[in-house]
C-alpha cells in the first residue's frame, strides 16, 4: 500500500514480464502523454500485467478515431484511455466568441460523444476517460460560479455533462482525476513549468497515483475487485476496548472523540448498502463484542449489517481464512482493517493476497485515508447489490438448518427450491454483465462482457440467452447464473458463456442449468451441444463439470452431448 | 554552497540512472548531443530527478537555456539545499 514513485515505475519498464497476462492499452490525448504512458506501463508491472501500449502522438484524437484503418484500430486495444486536459480546453475557450463561450461545455461534450461514437462503431474496448480538472481561470472571481460566461462555470458544467453521458454509455468508464487533483492539491498536481516546456498537465510525482486510478478501473473491468471488508472492533469501529471499558465506556457517538468512529461506521454502512460484504474479526469474548451492535443506541452498524461475526481469541489470520472459506470468495477480494500495526503485519505476512491497509497513526485520519485509497472500485452497480448481505446471511442460516437433516437429499428437498430460466431482458443487463465480470470460480470460459455487449448479444439472433434465478423457503438468491448459447452451423449449439454464483453451489442448480441447456438445444432442433472449459487460475472447480454431467470429453477442453440421447440429471428444483 | 566536485559526483549517478548507462561519465562540457537518448522527454525526467536529489527547483528559463552539464552544476553549487 506504500506509495510508489515515478522513478520506481520507470525501472519496472526494463523488467521481464514473461508469464504475465498481456493487456493492450491505447492512449489518446490533447496533450503530451508519454510520461503518463510510462507510468502506466510501470504500474502494470506491479499488477503482473504485461502492458502493450499504443501511445498516439500529441493531439491525434481526430485522425485516429476518424480513419477506420488508423493505428488505434489496427492495434486492437483491450482498453482505450482518453486524456483531454483542461489547460488546452481553456485555450480553445479563449478563442471563441462570447456567445460561443456560453455553450462551450455543450460543444465539447458533443465532440467527445462523437469520439465515443466513432470508437464504439469499431471496437468493443472500454473507453476509459479522465474527467476535467476544474481550473478557475480567475477572470470573474467568485462571480464566475454564477455566470455562464466564465470558464470555471463551463468546465464544471462539462464535468456534469460528462458524468451524465457516461451514465448512459455502457462502454465509457470515467476516472475521477479532478478529485485526485483536489486531494493532492493543484500546486502539487500541476507544474506550470512542465506544462509550458512539455505540454504535460500532470506533475511527474503525481503520475503513479493517476496510473493507480486508471488500473483500479482496468482491474475491475477484468474482474479483479474487492468484495468484502473484514473489520477489527476495539479502536477501529469504536474508541476503547469493550472488554475493559464495558459497553457504556466505548467511545462512539457523543462520547469524547466518538464521532470519529460514528463517521467510520457510516462509511462502512454505505459500502454495505452498495453491496460490499462486512465481516468482523476481533480478539474478544463474543458476547461482549456483539452487545454494542445489539444494544448501544449510538452504533450506526447493527448485527444484521455483517455477513459474519467472528470474535474469539484465535489468531486473526486463521479467522480470516475461515471467513474466506465460508463466504467462498477469493482472498484477493478481501480487505482487512485493523488499527494495530502488529496485527496488520502478522496477518499480512501470513496471507499474501489479502489487502491490509497501513492506517495512519491518528484515528481522525482513518476515514480520509480510506476514501483516498479507493479500495472498492467497481464497474457496475445493480439493484441486487444492496441485497447481497441479506443473501449471504440467509446462506448462513441454511448451513445451520442443514445440520438437522439426516441426509443432504432430505435437506435439499426441504428447501423447496424454485428456479426460473429466462432470456436476457433490459431490466437485467446490468446484473448479467456484472456477473460475467465478477464470477471467477464457477465460470467455464471466463469471458467478460460489458453491459453494451450483453445488450448486443440479447438482440442478436445468433445467440440464445438464458439467465437463471433461484429462491427457496429461506429467501431469494436473485439472478445467479448466466448462459449464452451460440448457434453454429451444422446443428451445433455452442456454450459461449456458462457461469454461476458460487453461493448456490451443490443444490442441484448446476444440474438444472445443464438440463436446461440440453433441452433448449433439443427444442430448437440442434443435434449437438458443444461445451468448452478454458482453464484460469481460479476455475479448477468446474474442470470436470461437463464430464460429470454426461458430456463426452473430446480433448482440448471441448465436450460434446447429443440432445436426443442425453440422460437428464435429477434434482430438487422446480421450474416456475 | 555545495562543493562542485561533490555536485558532479552526485550528478553522474543521476545521469547513469536516468540514461540507464553505468559507464556514462559527464563533464562540464557534456550536452544533449553527446548522450544517446537525451531527448526532451528524458530531459524532463532528468530535471525532475536532479531537483529532487538536490532539494531545489530550476527556473523555466534555466531549464531551457542550460547548455551543458557545467551550467547545471553552476546552478546547483549556488542553490542546492541537500
Amino acid at each position: 500500500m506504500e506509495q510508489i514513485t515515478f522513478s520506481q515505475l520507470k525501472k519496472n519498464l526494463k523488467k521481464d514480464t514473461t508469464g504475465f497476462k498481456e493487456t493492450k492499452l491505447a492512449v489518446l490525448g490533447n496533450c503530451a502523454t508519454q510520461l503518463l504512458s510510462q507510468a502506466l506501463s510501470g504500474y502494470a508491472y506491479e499488477l503482473k500485467i504485461a502492458l502493450n501500449m499504443f501511445d498516439a502522438d500529441y493531439d491525434q484524437l481526430e485522425p485516429q478515431t476518424l480513419d477506420p484503418n488508423s493505428e488505434l484500430f489496427t492495434f486492437e486495444p483491450n482498453y482505450i484511455l482518453i486524456q483531454l486536459c483542461s489547460e488546452k480546453l481553456q485555450l480553445e475557450f479563449c478563442d471563441l466568441s462570447p456567445e460561443e463561450q456560453e455553450s462551450f461545455a455543450d460543444r465539447v461534450m458533443a465532440r467527445i460523444q462523437e469520439y465515443w461514437r466513432r470508437i464504439e462503431a469499431r471496437t468493443k474496448a472500454p473507453i476509459i476517460q479522465f474527467d476535467f480538472i476544474e481550473i478557475d481561470d480567475g477572470v470573474f472571481g467568485n462571480y464566475g460560479l454564477k455566470t455562464q460566461k466564465s470558464f470555471l462555470y463551463q468546465i464544471r458544467k462539462l464535468n456534469m455533462l460528462f458524468s451524465e453521458a457516461a451514465s448512459k454509455d455502457k462502454q465509457v468508464f470515467p476516472i475521477a482525476l479532478n478529485s485526485l487533483s483536489a486531494q493532492v492539491g493543484r500546486d502539487t498536481f500541476f507544474d506550470p513549468q512542465l506544462f509550458y516546456i512539455a505540454k504535460m498537465p500532470i506533475q511527474v510525482d503525481s503520475l503513479p497515483q493517476v496510473a493507480k486510478r486508471v488500473f483500479d478501473t482496468i482491474e475491475a473491468l477484468a474482474g479483479h475487485f474487492r468484495k468484502c471488508v473484514v473489520l477489527d472492533l476495539d479502536n477501529t469501529l469504536w474508541g476503547g476496548v469493550v472488554g475493559d471499558d464495558g459497553m457504556e465506556g466505548i467511545r462512539i457517538g457523543e462520547l469524547k472523540d466518538g464521532k470519529i468512529y460514528s463517521d467510520l461506521q457510516r462509511y462502512f454502512k454505505a459500502l454495505r448498502n452498495r453491496g460490499i460484504l462486512l465481516a468482523v474479526c476481533s480478539k474478544n469474548e463474543y458476547d461482549a463484542a456483539i452487545r454494542p451492535f445489539r444494544e448501544h443506541p449510538e452504533m450506526v452498524l447493527r448485527e444484521d449489517d455483517f455477513v459474519m461475526f467472528v470474535a474469539n481469541w484465535e489468531d486473526k489470520a486463521s479467522n480470516i481464512r475461515r471467513i474466506r472459506e465460508t463466504l467462498n470468495i477469493g482472498m484477493d477480494s478481501i480487505v482487512f482493517i485493523d488499527d494495530n500495526p502488529f496485527e496488520q503485519n502478522a496477518v499480512r505476512s501470513q496471507i499474501a493476497d489479502l489487502t491490509v491497509p497501513e492506517l495512519p497513526p491518528e484515528p481522525e485520519k482513518y476515514l480520509d485515508f480510506l476514501r483516498k485509497s479507493n479500495l472498492f472500485e467497481t464497474v457496475s452497480v445493480s439493484g441486487e447489490d444492496a441485497k447481497r448481505t441479506q443473501q449471504y446471511r440467509e446462506e448462513a442460516q441454511r448451513t445451520e438448518s442443514a445440520a438437522t437433516f439426516a441426509s443432504y437429499d432430505e435437506y435439499l428437498q426441504s428447501l423447496e427450491m424454485v428456479a426460473e430460466a429466462k432470456p436476457f431482458d433490459e431490466f437485467h443487463f446490468a446484473r448479467i454483465a456484472q456477473l460475467t465480470q465478477r464470477s471467477n470460480q464457477f465460470n467455464l470460459r471466463t469471458v467478460r462482457y460489458t453491459e453494451s455487449d450483453i445488450k448486443r448479444i440479447a438482440d442478436d439472433d445468433h445467440f440464445i440467452t438464458l439467465y437463471f434465478t433461484l429462491r427457496d423457503k429461506f429467501g431469494d438468491h436473485g439472478l445467479i447464473s448466466v448462459v449464452i448459447l451460440e448457434k453454429r452451423d451444422n446443428g451445433t449449439l455452442f456454450v459461449n458463456e456458462f457461469l454461476m454464483s458460487c453461493r448456490v453451489l451443490k443444490r442441484g442448480m448446476e444440474e438444472f442449468i445443464i438440463n436446461k441447456i440440453v433441452s433448449t438445444a433439443k427444442e430448437n432442433g440442434f443435434t449437438l451441444v458443444e461445451g468448452e472449459y478454458i482453464r484460469t487460475q481460479k476455475n479448477a472447480m468446474v474442470a470436470q463439470l461437463y464430464t460429470q454431467h454426461g458430456f463426452t470429453d473430446c480433448g482440448n477442453g471441448i465436450f460434446h452431448a447429443d440432445p436426443n440421447t442425453y440422460t437428464f440429471t435429477p434434482n430438487y428444483i422446480k421450474e416456475s | 554552497m555545495t562543493d562542485r566536485q561533490e555536485v558532479f559526483k552526485r550528478l553522474n549517478e543521476i545521469f547513469q540512472d536516468i540514461f540507464d548507462d553505468e559507464e556514462l561519465v559527464v563533464t562540464d562540457e557534456t550536452c544533449a548531443d553527446d548522450v544517446e537518448d537525451w531527448d526532451s522527454l528524458r530531459h524532463i525526467t532528468l530535471i525532475s530527478a536532479v531537483e529532487k536529489a538536490f532539494g531545489m527547483k530550476f527556473a523555466m528559463k534555466e531549464v531551457l537555456e542550460m547548455e551543458n552539464v557545467g551550467a547545471m552544476a553552476d546552478i546547483l553549487v549556488e542553490r542546492a539545499t541537500k
